[in-house]
């Protein structure tokens, strides 16, 4: 597998610049020949449809959603991080590329995470030009948050909705795109399969939802901006249709996936209540900011919140890292909160809570202040938890919410395999082993925006274009092996609903991949995993038929990727025989119970291939080299 | 608790439709909405019936997928609410449910409660935008907004696109959804160029998906999940007569692609 990452020469601050000036480019002329396919209309998705459609490509982009605005971005609460310096507190892109390295625990690629932080401010300048009401102060100039993990107020923000307010503005660039007949949009439409002709993606197989036809899109590039895998774990904070499918048969395509054992779990999420819950709703970091994160001292303490008295609060956060307090990185806070609860200090039904406090915030700021910033996160808990958050604290838990993990790609965003590009969540650059608040827009946006309308250039004009049509017999292999699987599918003689195997494959893999894992439990998954998927391929009863709007068969066919992709989770966890970020084995940490990092025998990226379902999959390496930024324990204590 | 619903089934678009009785045993008051219609549906696998088709994604009252009118009312009897964040504690033990898609021809059915809102879509396509390309632009601090007005346009664009004020509408008009699209832009200053231009040609396609009009009802605001105000359909129109007066804007401004 060839992992050359073509990092361009030269100091770090210049490799952007200085590969923008080399690469090879298609010209204006020659653009509108070029068919460009993009998988997702979410931030990464719309951003780079719209951006590539004016630029004069041939766009099709396809979403499973009935509208590209209900893409998953559209949920992220808090905001988006940019390196403008507004509040003259000493940000600068090398602060925003320290932060991210070191909170990605140096294991992502430095010249990436530069880039990253270069074209953060030109986001922000791209979002407010196209009317996204970022909030402003009196005087009507931008404001700021400040998010866990750094030491500078850099977050830009839209009440409690960022993510929608971003993603209305790049699709309302791509809509514009659409009508003026640039970019074909189809929704309710899902990938299938990418083909693959001579080592080069050629285009893809998707089903139509709603009449359940299968049909072949031929383009000279595929992109897939079609977000993470999170929900793996069934309970997660992603939206139900979140699916591992495009990466995962690009994979076995011959993509190299890249780190699927770093998820991010999310320290503030509301606890799951019984069985049938659906998803856990994420409640925006941000309230870190003023909430104070505790528990009772005593175990199995059963007061309400407000009658127990400060000295038998045990404000975890603030007492083992005075410096950071509330403010911690995501896994420190999400594994500090496990710790607690394991140790019995849990609160709510399950004993799997924390709480979090605006008591002294509100005493401190007062009650208006507090409304104006968390007003809309409080009604949302109210509705969910039925308990006011102004009068009691709210209880939260961790839950998975972001997979840094994704389709290795280079520094053009091109996978291993030619012609496949992924962006966004769907790959794995820029976030190392756990991603700071407030970056997967960031990320999104400068690769869509920004990134991939240049990059994409060099591998274009290196190739002609339309070569391959979608009559080609590789077209219509793939169609057939889609249509065999969806009738496979539909012959199961089984009785029980899809939603039994993804709860089940959700426990084992939160139990035993989850915020902290273990050589035992990994390999004791890496045996139940194959014997789930069988009984899964046995016992299922998918329903009605596959010419029809079939949801049924949509979560089925979703599920039984997960059931192949669990194993490589468990199998890179395994082999990633250290702790660092958001994967944290039991046997590598330090005294305080801290991520014990082994930079001589780890500092790589692992990318894994494909070698058939239930084979060991082969592990390659692109070593990460330190140039910039010396490696340094992670250390948010002094 | 127990539930008897009365659901609309409908195969296609070409079936008729009918509702059928379904009931639903054993839920948590905790249980949402969706998830006691995901019981529902696990029941019917199991016992070799097909389920219910309806949309819903993120399940935090965000992505505005999820539909449904619930005994009548658009995302149910609460208000500011949307059907993936409502509860079943909010109904009485035993009671009998009616559940439907979203009632207008605008939104045709696609199977069960699943509806096709495209028609939303294609008004934000005629107009719904600022035109401006990716690439280097001027500091957003070097065009002030008063915070007043950024909040007031982030308050009509605070709309989900879910499609409840239609289906709250007794005469199906989309008019606050247009009106919530046509003012964020209006009210900013980024949206100045086109403003005339954009309200004539959404308003335009507005009439053209064949959705009603607007009598004062304001049962739209009422079971909007964002409870966004009609007043904003003052201003649609304030705009739409402004745009009348003003001369034609000169297209010759539009940036081509080669």
């Amino acid at each position: 597998m060839d992992l050359d990452a073509k990092i361009p020469e030269g100091p770090i601050a210049d490799k952007w610049t200085r590969h923008i000036d080399e690469i090879r480019l298609v010209g204006p002329r020659n653009r509108s020949h070029y068919r460009v396919i993009i998988v997702g209309s979410g931030l990464a998705g719309a951003s780079a449809a719209s951006s590539m459609a004016a630029m004069g490509y041939k766009v099709d982009c396809f979403c499973f959603q009935d509208s590209p605005r209900r893409a998953h971005s559209i949920a992220a609460q808090g905001g988006i991080n940019a390196a403008k310096n507004y509040r003259n507190d000493g940000d600068s892109i090398h602060r925003l590329f320290y932060d991210t390295q070191k909170g990605g625990d140096f294991r992502s690629r430095e010249a990436n995470v530069w880039r990253l932080a270069e074209l953060s401010t030109a986001i922000i300048d791209q979002a407010a030009a196209q009317g996204v009401p970022f909030a402003r102060e009196y005087g009507g100039m931008l404001a700021n948050r400040s998010f866990g993990g750094v030491l500078v107020e850099r977050t830009f923000y839209c009440r409690g909705e960022t993510g929608q307010q971003l993603l209305l503005g790049a699709n309302s660039a791509l809509a514009k795109e659409i009508a003026a007949g640039h970019v074909n949009m189809h929704t309710r439409t899902e990938l299938l399969d990418i083909v693959v002709v001579e080592g080069r993606a050629r285009g893809i197989v998707v089903r139509d939802l709603v009449t359940g036809a299968i049909s072949s899109h031929a383009a000279d590039a595929v992109v897939l901006a079609s977000g993470g895998y999170t929900n793996v774990f069934n309970l997660s904070t992603n939206a139900r249709g979140c699916n591992v499918t495009a990466t995962w048969r690009a994979h076995k395509r011959g993509a190299g996936f890249a780190n699927p054992c770093y998820v991010q779990i999310h320290p503030t999420a509301i606890p799951a209540a019984g069985e049938h819950q659906s998803k856990l709703t994420l409640m925006s970091e941000s309230l870190r900011n003023d909430g104070r994160i505790w528990v009772p001292k005593k175990s199995g303490d059963e007061r309400k919140p407000s009658e127990i008295p400060e000295e038998e609060r045990y404000y975890y956060l603030e007492e083992r890292y005075p410096r950071f307090g509330n403010l911690v990185p995501r896994d420190v806070a999400s594994r500090n909160a496990k710790d607690v609860c394991d140790k019995g200090m849990g609160v709510g039904p399950t004993g799997q809570g924390v709480y979090l406090d605006f008591r002294d915030a509100i005493s401190e700021k007062g009650a208006e202040v507090i409304e104006t910033r968390y007003g809309n996160l409080f009604d949302m808990y109210e509705r969910i938890a039925s308990d006011n958050p102004r009068e009691t604290p709210m209880r939260i838990f961790p839950a998975p919410h972001y997979a840094m993990g994704g389709l290795w790609v280079d520094y053009n965003l091109m996978t291993t395999m030619p012609g496949l590009f992924a962006i966004g969540e769907a790959n794995f650059s820029d976030h190392g082993a756990n991603r700071l608040g407030a970056s997967s827009m960031m990320q999104c946006l400068a690769d869509g925006y920004f990134v991939i309308p240049i990059t994409i250039g060099d591998y274009l004009s290196r190739h002609p274009s339309s070569e391959i049509g979608a009559d080609h017999s590789a077209f219509r292999d793939a169609e057939k092996e889609v249509h065999e699987r969806t009738e496979r599918l539909l012959a199961i003689p089984g009785n029980q609903p899809v939603e039994v195997f993804h709860r089940e494959l959700g426990k084992l893999m939160i139990d035993e991949c989850g915020i902290s894992r273990n050589a035992e439990g990994l390999q004791d998954a890496l045996k139940k995993i194959p014997e789930l998927r069988d009984r899964f391929w046995r016992e299922v009863r998918v329903p009605g038929s596959g010419g029809q709007f079939n949801q049924s068969l949509e979560h089925a066919g979703r599920l039984a990727d997960f059931l192949e992709f669990a194993e490589l989770m468990c199998h890179d966890a395994l082999d990633r025989d250290e702790s660092c970020g958001c994967h944290f084995r039991d046997e590598h940490q330090t005294e305080d119970g801290e991520t014990l990092r082994n930079d001589e025998d780890f500092a790589f990226v692992s990318v894994w291939e494909h070698r058939g379902v239930g084979e060991q999959p082969i592990r390659h390496k692109e070593p990460l080299k330190f140039e910039a930024l010396p490696l340094a324990q992670r250390n948010y204590k002094t | 608790m127990k539930f008897k619903l009365e659901i609309w089934r409908q195969q296609n678009g070409q079936d008729t439709g009918a509702f059928v009785t379904h009931e639903v045993d054993d839920v948590s008051p905790d249980t949402s909405f969706l998830e006691m219609l995901d019981i529902l549906n696990e029941n019917l696998t199991q016992t070799g019936g097909e389920p219910i088709a309806f949309d819903s994604d993120c399940r935090e009252g965000i992505c505005g997928m999820c539909s449904l009118v619930i005994n009548g009312e658009a995302h149910g009897p609460k208000r500011a609410t949307t059907t993936c964040q409502l509860y079943m504690r909010h109904f009485p033990d035993g009671a009998s449910i009616t559940v439907e898609p979203w009632r207008s021809g605008a939104f045709p059915v696609v199977r069960d409660l699943a509806v096709d809102r495209s028609a939303f879509d294609r008004i934000m396509r005629a107009g719904g935008y600022v035109t401006v390309h990716s690439g280097p632009k001027p500091d957003p601090n070097d065009v002030p907004v008063n915070p007043e007005i950024s909040e007031k346009a982030l308050d009509a664009s605070t709309c989900i696109g879910c499609g409840a004020c239609v289906a709250a509408c007794p005469n199906g008009a989309a008019m606050l959804y247009t009106a919530a699209k046509v003012s964020h832009l209006s009210l900013l200053p980024q949206g100045q160029p086109e403003r005339y231009e954009r309200v004539q040609k959404m308003v335009n396609q507005m009439e053209k998906e064949g959705f009603g009009s607007c009598r004062n009802y304001g049962e739209c605001e009422a079971q909007c999940p964002k409870s966004i105000s009609i007043d904003f359909i003052g201003h649609m129109n304030r705009e739409l007569l402004r745009a009348t007066v003003v001369e034609p804007d000169d297209l010759r401004g539009d940036m081509k692609t080669q």
